[in-house]
């Protein structure tokens, strides 16, 4: 008998996402562009992270119509996002069929306290986390992959690698304790003991792990992948590079789609500098972004979630 | 000669990792693929799980679509291997598959796959999973799922709709790693193979599924290969690769 929605077909999908790059599209344009770049999956949203940034005002689930174009464009995975708790979105989401749901930071939150309860739902959640505790708080409600937040929308790597070495850093910390230090560890981390206590046997997330939030340049993916992450998540960093798409639209498409290959390519050979030194050549205007430490606590995105 | 075996897995996007940790259970040497010189020495190549897409587009860029129709080893591709490999992408097994057959994720399942030679059946996991269309006359069906092959043999090329790497039930991999031995032991050292691949498909053709839909050309929106692949290249493995009956 088939069963459907499992834990084993959930994380599934995310381990055959691992080593590829996941772009943030908000049309079905550039969801072509993206899988002719060589995405392993896209991310419906509203506006990139940058716009959010910029325009400000309440970010929320993408128009279905809009989801429903992507879909019919490309053949590889549609994930969309929805605001934190907001699970009338997942439950419209899933109705969509989309691949993956993002409860995600991004959007303004819509519940200051709860999460969504992923268990409830057919369809896989991928949750953002900027510590170990919070990965395994978000495992722990349902979630069959974790992405480290960084700081959305800022093209500035810095936050990415901070999430990175707190979570892997409590994982090494975690395979150092003896048995009965993990009941206080379980409390310091606010998690459930019974996942601290895997993770510190394994030595990795039960989940797959994805890196998102300021990766930029082919460097970035590389840096991100060479410590430590399943794939990466860009979100602004390609579509919002490169040329003026309101002065030279066909410049733009060549830009960014220059970009997203080697994004790509970075991704698969992190490890191989002279790879990494040829696709880097020659990209054109990376995106401006924003120092992520001159932002002000409350532009913060990092900070949502609970 | 080497006594264990040594086997690439292909690691330019999807589930690799899960490949190399099953054959290194089995006690073969397991080494990651990214580049064409990286086939050099290997006695089999997985193509694992991933975006065939993606898997095709990175292939082709480092020229490893023509190093893998070279490759004279055994072959394994599971869910996007199985894509990879079929008439329409790399023609190096004689068969079609349609990709995403079964529909979007929440269409992905878990069941049980009954074996052609063994009573205990196999949990398969389904991802976004192709489905056969057409298959060769000369192709092995090994495992089926409510009457659609699902795990087949062509030759030196085994494969799975399904993820055998998701589970702890290393069987797949046991045939595959037999199936990599046997070949190798079929090729007498010193002798050069055969440097082209036989142009010949195997008909006729057994079809399965229904006709796909105009909406969706190929289960969820597929978009047709960029380039099929050149006529010399299509067609069933090198004559070494038939090794007969496992």
């Amino acid at each position: 008998m088939a069963e459907f929605g499992t834990l084993r077909v959930k994380t599934g999908l995310a381990e055959m996402l691992k080593g590829g790059v996941i772009m943030d599209v908000v049309d079905a344009d550039q969801a072509r562009i993206a899988e002719e770049a060589g995405a392993c999956a896209v991310m419906a949203l509203e506006r990139v992270p940058a716009d959010i940034r910029s325009e400000g005002g309440v970010a929320r689930m993408s128009d279905p119509q809009k989801i429903v174009e992507i879909q019919e464009a490309v053949s590889i995975p549609v994930m969309a996002k929805c605001r934190i708790g907001h699970f009338a979105e997942a439950q419209i989401l899933e109705a969509l069929e989309v691949d993956y749901i993002d409860e995600s930071e991004v959007l303004t939150p819509a519940d200051l306290e709860h999460h969504v309860d992923k268990w409830q739902f057919t369809v896989p959640f991928v949750c953002g986390a900027t510590n170990l505790g919070e990965a395994l708080r978000r495992i722990s409600e349902g979630a069959a992959m974790i992405r480290t937040k960084g700081e959305a929308g800022t093209g500035d790597i810095v936050n990415a690698v901070t999430h990175m070495r707190a979570v892997y850093g409590a994982i090494r910390a975690l395979q150092a304790m003896r048995e009965d230090e993990l009941h206080g560890a379980a409390k310091e981390h606010r998690a459930p003991y019974e996942l601290v206590r895997w993770v510190a046997e394994n030595g990795r997330l039960p989940v797959v792990t994805f890196t998102a939030g300021g990766i930029a340049t082919p460097a970035d993916a590389s840096l991100c992948m060479q410590l430590g992450a399943d794939g990466v998540f860009v979100g602004s960093g390609i579509f919002k590079s490169g040329r003026d798409p309101r002065d030279d639209r066909d410049g733009w498409v060549e830009d960014v789609s220059l970009r997203a290959r080697a994004i790509v390519e970075a991704t698969t050979h992190f490890d191989d500098p002279k790879v990494l030194a040829d696709v880097s050549k020659g990209l054109g205007q990376p995106m401006v972004g924003i120092s992520a430490s001159s932002l002000a606590d409350e532009d913060r995105l990092e900070i949502r979630g609970w | 000669m080497r006594k264990s075996l040594r086997i690439g897995v292909l690691a330019l996007q999807g589930a690799f990792r899960e490949h190399v940790r099953a054959l290194r259970r089995l006690g073969a040497e397991a080494v990651e693929v990214r580049l064409p010189e990286d086939l050099e020495g290997l006695d089999g190549l997985v193509i694992p799980g991933g975006e065939s897409t993606t898997i095709m587009r990175l292939a082709r860029i480092y020229g490893l679509d023509d190093a893998i129709r070279r490759f004279h080893g055994a072959l394994f591709g599971t869910c996007a291997g199985m894509i990879v490999l079929d008439q329409e992408h790399l023609a190096l097994a004689d068969l079609e598959v349609e990709r995403n057959a079964y529909g979007r994720q929440v269409r992905s399942f878990e069941a049980d796959v009954r074996l052609a030679d063994d009573d205990l059946p196999l949990r398969g996991v389904f991802i976004r999973a192709p489905r056969v269309r057409e298959l060769g006359s000369g192709v092995e069906v090994l495992g089926e799922l409510d009457g659609d092959p699902v795990l087949v043999r062509d030759g030196g090329v085994l494969l799975a709709a399904f993820h055998p790497e998701l589970t702890d039930d290393l069987r797949v991999h046991a045939l595959f790693l037999e199936l990599a031995k046997k070949m190798r032991a079929s090729r007498p050292p010193g002798v050069p193979l055969p440097k082209e691949a036989s142009a010949r498909r195997a008909g006729p053709y057994k079809r399965y599924g229904q006709a796909p839909s105009a909406k969706h050309p190929a289960g969820c929106g597929v978009s047709p290969p960029r380039s099929p692949a050149p006529p010399g290249a299509s067609g069933r493995r090198p004559g070494g690769r038939d090794v007969g009956p496992l």
